[in-house]
């Protein structure tokens, strides 16, 4: 699965994307379970979500082949 | 009636006026970011920013019709930049009319407090010294 990824995670990844090999279904807790323990510095963050399909989803959204996932850092338009 | 886009080019205050122009408006509000020369006392060179743009788009539009249900607003414009902003330089504008100002003020308002909230558009802050992600860390 690739993840997208902007603003200071695109830093924390050192790229736009990474891929995450998953072997079972896995939900978005899941996912940001792995992402933690390879990106420690995404704890940093004062918080993180993960959209899904360009939404914002829930822990237990469960990530389908082919959706499109990435890391949404806090925002700060405007 | 929504206008809604994102932007790499200048935005340009006097078409997103005159879009949201109509008769039976009594009122329009519009309110202009404008990129600012000091935060926390330290000086800003730029700012440079980034959009997940489709989801962008889609939350702006969620913005945009909420409040043309919740007030009696009759057009609601956003238009949000990305890239690198000097000083003085427009990251933003909403323009809301309605027949009358109080709908046009507060459904505004709702959307540049919103937008600022929900909008996946993240700014990098760049001083003489160094740069930072704007909101990233506590």
């Amino acid at each position: 699965m690739r993840v997208l990824a902007f603003g200071i995670a695109k830093e924390i990844f050192g790229g736009a994307s990474v891929e995450v090999l998953e072997n079972t279904t896995l939900s978005v807790a899941g996912l940001q379970a792995i992402l933690e323990e390879r990106y420690p510095r995404l704890k940093q963050l004062s918080s993180f979500m993960i959209a899904v399909n360009g939404e914002y989803s829930q822990p237990g959204t469960i990530i389908h082949k082919g959706d499109e996932v990435a890391i949404i850092p806090p925002v700060s338009g405007g | 009636m929504t206008n809604i886009k994102i932007s790499s080019a200048s935005l340009d205050v006097q078409s997103c006026i005159a879009w949201s122009r109509a008769p039976e408006a009594g009122g329009i509000d519009v309110f202009i970011g404008s990129v600012r020369n000091m935060t926390k006392g330290k000086s800003v060179v730029r700012l440079e920013f980034e959009a997940y743009e489709s989801m962008a788009l889609k939350e702006m539009e969620k913005i945009a019709a909420y409040a043309l249900t919740k007030w009696p607003v009759h057009k609601i414009l956003i238009h949000h930049r990305t890239g690198v902003l000097a000083v003085g330089e427009i990251p933003v504008i909403i323009v809301v009319s309605a027949a009358r100002r109080g709908a046009a003020f507060e459904a505004c308002r709702y959307a540049i407090d919103t937008l600022k909230e929900t909008v996946p558009i993240w700014k990098k802050e760049v001083f003489e010294d160094g740069e930072h992600w704007v909101a990233a860390h506590p």
